[in-house]
């Protein structure tokens, strides 16, 4: 039906001729931002009526003395439900330890909770369809778990986290108690002000996609960057790192590029990169890690990220 | 009454301050509205995503905004007390 409108859009109203690079970049842009913007409001609102069975103080609670894999695999899949914005990475960093979770384990949630968040599901999911949505969940797992789980045998890792995070006592709140009217409505409030932030980015990255997909010769990224060339993943991962979490804007320019025939491990490891690392969030760790755990942390992120890009290309 | 936003300054925390000096007008409460920026003392009060509001020492909410309307029942709520 958003195919059909799209088709009526851009050849009825606009009288463009089918074909063209242009009545293609509008065909194209019309469509994928109807799908897209329909797709976030569903699906933002589903998961923030989950999200609300699982706040960060609940969370703890689970992850509290957990062994080291089953606490890493646990924290992981918390991470992808749990709410969590770069403001709240150091209360939940300081608020896991305290209730005991493994520092190995609170990292694993910290890189996990921002890497696999809906906003890129639902841009992956309708952009690249469902196998590369998994694909992207799966492996964001395994990096985040094996990750933490590196960082939690480092010898001493705790004196490498600031040392008045271990003094700090946490009190204990009873959670609220949520009727499904009031999950109901957050849910609501949470949607619009998603879509409030991240519509506009939406609009250009499908705009940028939308040019590319209509002007950009076909093996254009496969001549220049494609799966022959070594260097490519490191630099896409390089290039993503500034572009901080904005998944609403670089997905749809990402998925042009692979319409041209950039591979898809440079294209998991260029999205991953974009939402787990960033300037910004690693001045806000630095509140709570040592400048050498930072360092390492950053270091473990960025190699795990390559591995998955140079794998994917190998493999498929 | 002691009315106090637990938040390190993120939008959400200033609009919540906000809110509440706007649900103490409302309600005519004598109350004082302040902020807590201090993560050690956010921390004391359990609270792990901000914003979060406290009056008379009891944690009313967190990890959301809640509406003018909602603060102001949690006002006349503690004024009974």
């Amino acid at each position: 039906m958003i195919k059909e409108f799209a088709d009526w859009l851009s050849y009825k109203v606009f009288e463009m001729q089918a074909g063209t690079h242009m009545a293609d970049a509008v065909n194209f842009f019309v469509y994928d931002t109807i799908k897209i913007l329909l797709m976030l409001t569903v699906i933002i609102y589903v998961v923030s009526i989950i999200r609300s069975f699982f706040p960060p103080e609940k969370v703890k609670k689970i992850l509290a003395h957990k062994t080291e894999f089953v606490g890493n695999i646990l924290a992981a899949l918390l991470g992808i439900v749990t709410p969590f914005c770069s403001c709240s990475a150091v209360p939940v960093f300081i608020g896991f330890l305290e209730a005991g979770v493994p520092l190995g384990v609170t990292l694993t949630f910290l890189i996990a909770s921002p890497m696999i968040n809906e906003i890129a599901l639902v841009l992956l999911w309708g952009l690249f369809g469902a196998r590369i949505a998994l694909i992207y969940i799966g492996t964001g797992m395994v990096v985040a778990i094996t990750a933490g789980m590196i960082l939690g045998r480092i010898p001493a890792v705790e004196r490498m986290v600031e040392d008045y995070v271990w003094e700090i006592r946490m009190g204990n709140v009873e959670p609220p108690k949520l009727t499904w009217r009031d999950r109901a409505e957050q849910a609501a409030l949470h949607t619009q002000d998603i879509l409030r932030r991240v519509t506009l980015y939406v609009l250009i990255g499908i705009g940028v996609g939308a040019l590319i997909h209509g002007y950009v010769p076909i093996d254009f990224v496969a001549t220049y960057a494609g799966r022959d060339n070594p260097f490519a993943v490191p630099l896409a991962v390089l290039i993503a790192i500034p572009l901080y979490s904005n998944a609403a804007g670089t997905i749809p320019i990402v998925q042009a590029l692979m319409g041209k025939g950039m591979p898809l491990g440079t294209v998991l490891a260029f999205m991953m990169a974009v939402t787990a690392i960033s300037f910004p969030e690693m001045v806000i760790l630095r509140k709570v890690l040592k400048v050498k755990l930072l360092a390492i942390f950053a270091g473990i992120l960025t190699i795990a990220i390559i591995i998955v890009g140079y794998l994917f290309n190998a493999i498929i | 009454m002691e009315i106090k936003v637990l938040g390190p300054g993120c939008r959400n925390c200033e609009k919540l301050e906000a809110d509440s000096k706007q649900a103490v007008k409302e309600s005519g409460a004598d109350a004082t509205v302040s902020k807590v920026t201090d993560m050690a003392e956010i921390m004391r009060y359990g609270v792990l995503s901000t914003p979060g509001l406290v009056i008379n020492g009891k944690v009313k909410s967190y990890g959301r905004l809640p509406s003018v309307k909602e603060i102001r029942t949690w006002i006349e709520e503690e004024k009974k007390n």
